[in-house]
C-alpha cells in the first residue's frame, strides 16, 4: 500500500484551482488561433483575437480568465492500493478548494438554492470518485461557470430517434443557447448509459484536450458531423453571427437499456478550464 | 459594427436614440453593477415605494459579479454575466429612467419592448473575457448590499470600455440579425 498525506492532496488541489483559473490551456488558445483563421465574420474574428488577448492578460497579470471562477468539479481516479493518511480524501479536496479560492482571489460562487445565501468558501465541491488499479491518484480539477452549465440539457429519447434524432437535439441545444453560454463553445455529449451516466459522460468528455481526435473512429466521425451542423447555424462567436459557434464536439458513448436512448449535452464556454493532477 | 462611438455616462435621450444595433461603443464614466439578488432588492424597494440606493435616471447598469480585487487593483476579473436572469426585473428599472444595460446573451420580448417604450439600449460586452474587461475599470466602490459579496452594488468608474449595441430603441436585435447573416440553410 502507498500512503499519501491528506495535506498533499489539499496542496495539489489548491494550486490546481488557482492555476486553472489564471492560465487557459495551450490547447484552447491554439483552437482560438485556428478559429480566427476559419471565421468569416469580421466581428467574430475580432472577438477571437480579444479572447487570445484576455488569456494573455490573465496569465501575465495573475487575474482570473473569467470572473465566474466556477463551481469546482473534481474527477478523481483513485488507485485501490492508495491509503490517504491523516485525514479524509474528500475533506482534503474541499480544503484545497477553500484555500485556493481565498488565497487566489477567486470568486466564491456557491449558494443555497432558495435563500441564495453564499456558502462563503466555494464548497461543496462536486467530486466523482472512480476506484482504479494501481497506487496513484489522478485528478481532473474543473472549475465550471454557471452561464454555460445553465444551457446544458438532458434528453431521454425513444430508441427510434436514432442518430438523426440525437444529432438534431444536440444542434438544437446549441442553437437555442445562442449567445448565452459564451460561444465559441465546446460541446460535451454523453450518449447511452442511463439518466445520470449520460450526464457524467457528457461532462467527462470535456476533459479531452481540444484538437485531440476521438480514439474511436465511429465517434470521431459523429463528432465531426455534429460540429459541422452546429457551425452552419450562424450563431458565431458571442452569438453575434459567424461561422465558429463551437470549437469542438466531444462524445462519449456506452450501451443503454433496450427501452432507452439517453442523451446529455453539457455546454462548456470558451474559457474551458481543467487541470490534471497526479499524485 | 462599422461605426465606433465614444459615449460618456450618464446617457441622454438623444445619445441613446442615435444608437443602432451593431454599433460599436466605447463607454466612459460612472456605471453601477447589479445582478440577480441586487435586482430582487431594487424591485422590492420600487414596489414598496421606497428610495433606491443608487440613481437610475440616465444611468447604465452592468451585470457583473467580479472576482475579488487582488492587492493593488481596483477589481478582479469583471466580464458580463448572462442577462436573461434579470429580464423579469428590467422593464421596471427602465421605467425609472435607466438608459443602458451591459450584459451578454438574449433578452426577452418584454425587455426589448420596454427598451423601445422608455428609450434605452442593451449593450453586449465580451462574455468570459473577465481579465480583458477589467482593464477599463479604474475605480470600484461598493455602494449598497455589502452582504451580497460579488453580487453587491458597486459604483464603477470606467475608461474606454468596449461594447456592442445589441438591442436599440427601434426594436433591432443584433443576435437575430447576425445569426441570419451567417446561417447556412
Amino acid at each position: 500500500m502507498r500512503h499519501i498525506e491528506a495535506q498533499a492532496v489539499t496542496e495539489a488541489v489548491k494550486a490546481a484551482v488557482v492555476k486553472a483559473n489564471y492560465e487557459l490551456g495551450e490547447d484552447v488558445i491554439q483552437s482560438f488561433e485556428k478559429a480566427r483563421i476559419d471565421e468569416e465574420s469580421p466581428v467574430g474574428r475580432e472577438i477571437l483575437e480579444r479572447l487570445i488577448e484576455n488569456a494573455r492578460i490573465a496569465r501575465t497579470e495573475r487575474i482570473p480568465i473569467c470572473q465566474d471562477t466556477g463551481l469546482v468539479v473534481v474527477f478523481a481516479d483513485v488507485g485501490q492500493e492508495v491509503v490517504v493518511s491523516n485525514g479524509g480524501f474528500a475533506e482534503a479536496v474541499e480544503q484545497g478548494v477553500r484555500d485556493g479560492y481565498e488565497e487566489g482571489y477567486l470568486r466564491k460562487s456557491v449558494c443555497h438554492p432558495f435563500t441564495r445565501k453564499n456558502t462563503g468558501d466555494n464548497t461543496p465541491v462536486i467530486i466523482h470518485f472512480n476506484l482504479v488499479k494501481g497506487s496513484g491518484i489522478r485528478m481532473w480539477v474543473v472549475p465550471k461557470g454557471g452561464g454555460s452549465e445553465n444551457m446544458s440539457r438532458l434528453f431521454m429519447l425513444p430508441p427510434s430517434a436514432g442518430w438523426t434524432g440525437v444529432k438534431e437535439k444536440i444542434v438544437l441545444t446549441v442553437e437555442e443557447a445562442g449567445p448565452n453560454p459564451c460561444p465559441p463553445t465546446i460541446v460535451g455529449v454523453g450518449i447511452g448509459g442511463n439518466f445520470e451516466q449520460s450526464a457524467l459522460m457528457a461532462k467527462r468528455s470535456l476533459l479531452r484536450p481540444l484538437g485531440e481526435p476521438n480514439p474511436d473512429d465511429e465517434l470521431a466521425r459523429m463528432e465531426q458531423e455534429v460540429l459541422e451542423a452546429i457551425n452552419r447555424t450562424g450563431v458565431g462567436p458571442q452569438g453575434l453571427g459567424g461561422r465558429i459557434t463551437s470549437l469542438a464536439v466531444h462524445i462519449l458513448m456506452m450501451p443503454c437499456h433496450i427501452a432507452s436512448l439517453p442523451l446529455a449535452v453539457n455546454i462548456q464556454c470558451h474559457a474551458s478550464r481543467h487541470l490534471e493532477v497526479t499524485l | 459594427m462599422d461605426r465606433s462611438i465614444h459615449l460618456k455616462t450618464p446617457l441622454t435621450a438623444s445619445d441613446v436614440a442615435a444608437l443602432r444595433a451593431g454599433d460599436r461603443v466605447i463607454l466612459s464614466g460612472v456605471l453601477y453593477t447589479a445582478r440577480d439578488a441586487a435586482h430582487r432588492r431594487l424591485i422590492d424597494l420600487i414596489e414598496a415605494k421606497e428610495p433606491l440606493p443608487i440613481p437610475l435616471t440616465g444611468q447604465v447598469l452592468y451585470y457583473v459579479g467580479p472576482s475579488p480585487a487582488p492587492p493593488g487593483r481596483p477589481i478582479g476579473a469583471a466580464g458580463p454575466t448572462t442577462s436573461y436572469r434579470m429580464d423579469p426585473y428590467t422593464p421596471q428599472l427602465l421605467e425609472k429612467g435607466l438608459k443602458g444595460i451591459i450584459g451578454k446573451g438574449k433578452r426577452s420580448e418584454a425587455v426589448k419592448q420596454a427598451l423601445m417604450t422608455y428609450g434605452a439600449v442593451y449593450f453586449a460586452a465580451i462574455g468570459g473575457a473577465g481579465a480583458l474587461m477589467s482593464q477599463s475599470i479604474r475605480k470600484a466602490t461598493v455602494v449598497a448590499y455589502h452582504d451580497l459579496g460579488p453580487e453587491a452594488i458597486r459604483e464603477l468608474y470606467v475608461e474606454g470600455m468596449p461594447l456592442v449595441v445589441v438591442n436599440d430603441t427601434e426594436g433591432n436585435d443584433l443576435y437575430e440579425e447576425g445569426r441570419k447573416a451567417y446561417r447556412i440553410a
